[in-house]
């Protein structure tokens, strides 16, 4: 089972002075807020936070139902603005795979793979013991998680006491935090190259295709910086 | 709870698991010191300042609703606050909501 000293190792990760609690909380305010605005009720509101745990796809769902969408139109639209989970658990999870660890922890742990705890991790895990790096994401996991349904719950009820200038603020504290948390991860010629390249290829292929921006901006940067960090060392 | 919200709501997180999902399984035969691995990496740190980067200039949602002036003001003043205050993420944060409320309130 879970190793109850390494899951609450990691659970504790969100109380620390420079975790992502408060920016992620702060954006599920203004998500649970948006899903009242919407018509959803508390239950859907929190049952859509438990089961998506990915602010954008629930921003991309929430503007699809706006405009009337089809199923399959919220499908593909989502799954293309999520598929940036792919290299991140590619990227996350050879790090903490152990053959004494059963597979179900793997594959019920993947539904966590969020920025926050994704980067909480990148910048713990050395400190953490190859064997109990599944334990220790399953707790930081499970805290960001629970921090993201409390923020749901508190921005649907607060939602009448919220004004347009005050769900502004709310929404850019996310991408503050992250984009300060990706320029504090920049300590590699390879992450520093890919930090840049995303962030000026995202928004110039957004003119040409919206929907495949941030992949291909992903794709393309990630891919240059590579060779750019290989021809380096070589 | 209305059919059409929870097949949504379904929808999404299907879409959502199944990216998570795929990238678990591919993940079994990579090794952490493989030039693939590396790769991924880049991807993903690439992906994800792409995606910010996108919040930022084209948003949707509330931020939609500040001017492009407002938000650039806000995340280039973030970014100083950050290296002055020797790379802490609470400070710009907190100031970032309380100055774009403000921008957005008075400008």
């Amino acid at each position: 089972m879970i190793n109850k000293e390494f899951f609450f190792k990691g659970f504790k990760s969100i109380i620390k002075p420079d975790s992502p609690a408060l920016a992620l909380g702060c954006c599920f305010i203004a998500i649970g807020a948006l899903l009242k605005n919407l018509g959803f009720n508390i239950q859907e509101s929190i049952f859509s936070t438990m089961l998506t745990y990915a602010l954008p796809g629930s921003l991309v769902m929430a503007e699809s139902m706006l405009v009337g969408a089809s199923l399959l139109n919220i499908f593909l639209a989502v799954w293309f603005v999520n598929a940036r989970l792919y290299p991140m658990a590619v990227s996350l999870f050879p790090l903490m795979m152990h053959k004494n660890q059963p597979r179900w922890k793997y594959y019920f742990s993947c539904h966590f793979i969020a920025v926050s705890a994704w980067l909480i991790m990148k910048s713990n895990y050395k400190d953490i013991q190859k064997k109990y790096r599944i334990d220790f994401w399953i707790g930081i996991g499970c805290a960001t998680w629970a921090t993201a349904v409390i923020g749901t719950f508190i921005g649907f009820y607060a939602s009448d006491y919220l004004d347009k200038n005050i769900m502004m603020g709310l929404a850019i504290l996310n991408p503050v935090y992250f984009l300060c948390m990706m320029v504090g991860a920049m300590k590699t010629i390879q992450i520093s190259a890919s930090v840049i390249l995303g962030l000026l290829l995202g928004p110039i292929f957004y003119f040409f295709s919206p929907e495949w921006s941030i992949l291909l901006g992903g794709l393309i940067g990630g891919t240059i910086a590579y060779f750019i960090g290989e021809l380096r060392v070589n | 709870m209305s059919t059409s919200v929870v097949l949504a709501i379904l929808v999404t997180s299907l879409a959502t698991y199944s990216s998570r999902l795929l990238g678990v399984i591919s993940s079994k035969g990579i090794k952490e010191t493989s030039k693939l691995f590396r790769w991924f990496n880049c991807l993903a740190y690439s992906t994800l300042a792409a995606l910010i980067a996108r919040t930022i200039i084209f948003p949707v949602g509330a931020l939609s609703d500040a001017s492009y002036l407002s938000r650039i003001t806000v995340v280039i003043f973030c970014l100083f606050i950050f290296f002055i205050s020797k790379k802490n993420f609470v400070y710009p944060t907190v100031i970032s909501a309380i100055m774009l409320a403000l921008l957005s309130e008075y400008l």
